[in-house]
């Protein structure tokens, strides 16, 4: 299929903006975004979640699905939480385009469950805890959804305190973290025992400002105390290279060092690739944050809605991105010289896994054998250990056939080199320094995200 | 929610403060059509049942009952305060805020320090403490004074070091109006470096403002207003000058209009914090994101637009207008050539219906023109408030970080040497107890250090920026 293929060649590119095509219901094929979404799966220690599923019966009205538990943290976090819950739900909602009634049911039922779970009057209430250092967006974004009149956040999902955190990682982290943590942690065990079966959790936060990314790898490292055996998946949100916040590149590697330790996945989108999807693909004039949010929440949306495994074709699978087995270099160190290949003289980003989500029409005949290319990936993997595919015949919202690609590979090098460089380059001029030492971060805790993080991009480099 | 305090202290800060309040009003009114009390309103107005005698009468939800200004009034002259207290905005202060002398501090920095320093202490940390009792989370207090006085300069910062012991987590916003060079006051430079010395070591963020830029500012707008080149009208609302449609009547009092930009540049320092918008930005965020170091806490500001023509339509280009006005030197709060200096760090306010892609877009459109220091090449913070100014669809408010503040500091230093050098009044300050030459002389090395700092800086512009080598790791 020409989306396929499209996609496999997209992984030569070396910048992180790869096109996927969607077609929509009108006649002209219209170009809509890049659900291109990167994962890291830290190299060390590896983890194996071994999920227990109870299979109740065969008929699709009972099939279960395991809940995710959202956290939003920060005003970025909350702002696309609620497009996601928003996009989740109306996907669900819309037509069945070419799968049956039941297929349709079972793929609502699926959804629900795994994101919402029931109120008496019938409005779904979303699974997630709103957690913020200030008042105002936390307001907004409660009442935006409960305007929606489709869903709505839990009464008591809140925690919301007067004064943010300045933009200041320590502070969120050193001042906030510890201060809240016991209601915090409340909030989101009350959220935890609502669910049936509990499969994991959704983080989203930022990474350059002060309470998304400090109180955030915090709550992150709380949940892995607490919750070792279920599934952490962070959504972290890398922001524009010029700059939105001055101290962005500090807040940004003290996240992501912290989260390596805590974190199972660690799923990223930057704001200027997705800001290019909206200029260059879908022509919008006038870029507003909503507009970023709306498509980063139909990319996810996409990702996380129900598909069939592999495996048995008649259920939905249960944890949502199948990070069921553990990936460990070979100890030899040296990778073996030959790499029978195809494709020899094309450069791709090397990968250490794939996965492909295709949805709606023709998704039985596509042809994935392009991703099964060894010159893809690293040469201690063989493709077949590293490339997975899922379909539905459910479409996904109003596109009559799409495809998402997940990918852990060297896409991230060359960003995360950049973000580590720039502070680098600040940490020596010791600028800003004195606002984390304020509160407890001290001039080791840098060097050791420094050398955390230039671990990351020489394990990446030598895949 | 955070409150803020306002503490204005002096003839000049009164006045501005005065204005400040003035506007306030009239944003919120405009904002907030159902009278309700809300948490914006809050961050610097309580809401009072006049009814209820004594301190019980604040109330904290539902319908507004009376306002009253979370601000703090003081002067060692009675004149200002009292026609406050008289005109129209007489029922925003509450009298308990206020702390009044008779006999002025005569232009004396150290009678303002020294004397009513120790005289009025226990007062002035009463009152504070009061102020803050009402806050349910106090963030920042923001002192409004002229640096080239008596009681402005001298009790103004004084203030300072006691609302650092009282408050240590409050921050400390200062606004200072700094003398332009013709002066009526003649010993306003030691007036100045003497409260200099105050301000590096007891404020958090300062943002100097000089009267003359302020007049260039209200002569460029009576010119495009009164000349009617562009052929189209101004709205009246919308000059940042002018106070029309607010309870004050227009007095065409000689620093009315220039008052009213320093207030415009408080409410838009504030908006971020007190309304919502895509990309909020509260007040510790600005001493966060613009002092790398502790003593480099100058920012020079720049407001744009000016005025509004009446036009609706504001077509890309005019908006993109707005962001280079607000690095042009016409919109600067102080003279100073940011342009040809290195920046530190840079902060854009937008209010109103502007969009990241505008920010953007801008963003990388003036970055070639400006210098930035090498450790912070994309030193930019943003912010974008969904709430305009009133009178206006969008407004640009620029701090900055940057060195051109050293030309200003440098005059100024120049001018306490020449008066100095010849001991020229320096009775009039040594005859107070409490001072001696030594304050004269650490004030001025304190100044020195500060623009030594400067010039380090400066000297690394133009350098080509290098990588500097990264940690290696062994695999």
């Amino acid at each position: 299929m020409r989306m396929v293929s499209r996609l496999v060649r997209s992984l030569n590119r070396t910048e992180a903006l790869v096109g996927v095509w969607r077609q929509g219901l009108a006649v002209l094929p219209r170009l809509v975004w890049n659900p291109w979404a990167q994962v890291i799966l830290p190299p060390r220690p590896p983890k194996v979640l071994g999920l227990q599923v109870v299979f109740r019966g065969n008929t699709p009205s009972l099939w279960l699905s395991m809940s995710i538990v959202t956290v939003q943290l920060g005003q970025c976090g909350n702002q696309i939480g609620f497009e996601v819950f928003d996009a989740l739900l109306s996907d669900s909602h819309s037509s069945q385009g070419l799968c049956s009634m039941r297929e349709n049911e079972a793929y609502q039922a699926s959804c629900k469950e795994r994101f919402f779970s029931e109120e008496e009057n019938g409005v779904p209430i979303a699974r997630a805890v709103l957690v913020d250092m200030e008042p105002k967006v936390i307001n907004q974004t409660l009442s935006k959804a409960a305007q929606s009149g489709q869903w709505k956040y839990g009464q008591h999902a809140c925690f919301c305190q007067k004064q943010g955190s300045g933009n200041n990682w320590a502070y969120g982290y050193s001042v906030h973290g510890p201060r809240h943590e016991e209601s915090i942690m409340n909030i989101i065990r009350k959220e935890v025992e609502k669910c049936d079966s509990f499969s994991g959790f959704f983080i989203i936060m930022s990474m350059a400002g002060g309470t998304g990314s400090g109180l955030g790898a915090f709550v992150t490292q709380n949940l892995e105390d607490q919750y070792s055996n279920s599934l952490k998946m962070n959504q972290i949100i890398w922001p524009y290279g010029t700059g939105e916040v001055i101290v962005q590149n500090y807040n940004s590697i003290l996240t992501l060092s912290h989260l390596y330790r805590s974190s199972d996945a660690l799923l990223l989108h930057e704001n200027d690739a997705i800001h290019k999807i909206c200029a260059k693909l879908m022509n919008i004039k006038q870029i507003s944050f909503s507009d970023i949010n709306q498509v980063l929440a139909h990319q996810l949306g996409s990702v996380f809605q129900p598909t069939y495994s592999a495996e048995s074709s008649f259920h939905y699978r249960r944890n949502p991105l199948g990070i069921d087995r553990h990936v460990r270099p070979p100890l030899s160190g040296l990778p073996p010289l030959s790499k029978m290949s195809l494709n020899k003289d094309l450069h791709f980003n090397t990968s250490i896994a794939n996965l492909v989500i295709l949805r709606g029409k023709d998704v039985q005949s596509a042809d994935v054998e392009g991703f099964k290319d060894p010159a893809l990936y690293t040469s201690w993997l063989k493709p077949v250990n590293a490339f997975n595919v899922w379909k539905t015949q459910r479409a996904f919202s109003k596109y009559e056939k799409s495809a998402v690609l997940v990918s852990n590979s060297q896409f991230l090098v060359k960003p995360l080199d950049m973000i580590v460089g720039k502070a680098w380059n600040m940490f020596a001029s010791k600028a800003y320094i004195h606002q984390y030492t304020k509160f407890g971060i001290e001039e080791e805790d840098f060097l050791d995200s420094f050398t955390s993080l230039e671990q990351v991009v020489a394990s990446y480099c030598n895949l | 929610m955070t409150q803020s305090v306002v503490v204005q202290v002096g003839q000049c800060g009164n006045q501005i403060g005065c204005c400040f309040w003035d506007l306030a009003l009239r944003e919120h009114a405009a904002v907030n059509q159902k009278g309700i009390y809300d948490e914006a309103i809050s961050s610097f107005f309580r809401n009072v049942d006049t009814r209820v005698v004594g301190d019980g009468g604040s109330i904290s939800k539902g319908k507004i009952c009376s306002l009253k200004a979370r601000a703090v009034l003081i002067d060692m002259e009675e004149g200002v305060v009292n026609e406050i207290l008289q005109g129209p905005l007489r029922d925003v202060f509450d009298t308990k805020q206020l702390i009044t002398d008779i006999s002025g501090s005569g232009n004396n920095w150290a009678v303002g320090h020294k004397v009513f320093g120790s005289l009025y202490q226990d007062q002035i940390l009463e009152k504070f403490r009061k102020s803050a009792e009402h806050c349910d989370c106090l963030q920042c207090f923001f002192i409004i004074h002229s640096m080239g006085g008596g009681t402005g300069s001298g009790l103004g910062t004084f203030l300072l070091k006691v609302l650092e012991d009282e408050f240590p987590e409050v921050y400390r916003f200062v606004t200072s109006i700094y003398p332009s060079g013709e002066d009526d006051v003649i010993t306003s430079p030691y007036n100045s470096i003497l409260a200099m010395k105050e301000l590096n070591e007891h404020a958090d963020c300062v943002l100097p403002i000089d009267n003359q830029s302020l007049f260039d500012i209200i002569s460029k707008i009576d010119l495009m207003v009164n000349s009617g080149k562009l052929g189209t009208t101004v709205k009246p609302k919308s000059l940042v000058t002018s106070s029309s449609g607010a309870l004050k009547k227009r007095h065409k009092k000689p620093f009315d209009a220039m008052n009213n930009i320093v207030a415009n540049l408080l409410l838009n320092l504030t908006s971020s914090a007190r309304f919502e918008g895509s990309l909020n930005m509260d007040l510790n965020e600005i001493s966060m994101n613009l002092v790398p170091f502790p003593q480099l806490h100058y920012l020079v500001s720049s407001l744009t637009p000016l005025y509004t023509l009446t036009d609706v339509n504001i077509p890309p280009r005019r908006l993109d207008q707005m962001f280079s006005d607000a690095f042009s030197k016409d919109h600067q709060l102080l003279r100073a050539d940011p342009k040809h200096s290195l920046y530190l760090a840079c902060a854009l306010m937008v209010r109103g219906n502007v969009q990241i892609s505008d920010l953007r877009r801008n963003i990388e459109r003036l970055k070639p023109s400006l210098q930035f220091v090498s450790w912070n090449q994309e030193g930019w913070k943003t912010s974008l408030c969904s709430v305009p100014p009133v009178g206006h669809s969008h407004s640009l408010l620029a701090l900055a970080n940057n060195t051109c503040v050293k030309p200003t500091f440098m005059e100024l230093k120049e001018r306490f040497m020449r008066l100095y050098k010849k001991k020229a009044h320096l009775h009039h300050y040594l005859q107070v107890e409490g001072m001696e030459e030594s304050c004269f002389t650490e004030a001025v090395s304190s100044l020195s250090a500060l623009i030594q700092e400067y010039d380090q800086l400066d000297a690394t512009k133009n350098m080509p920026v290098q990588d500097l080598p990264r940690l290696s790791i062994a695999m």
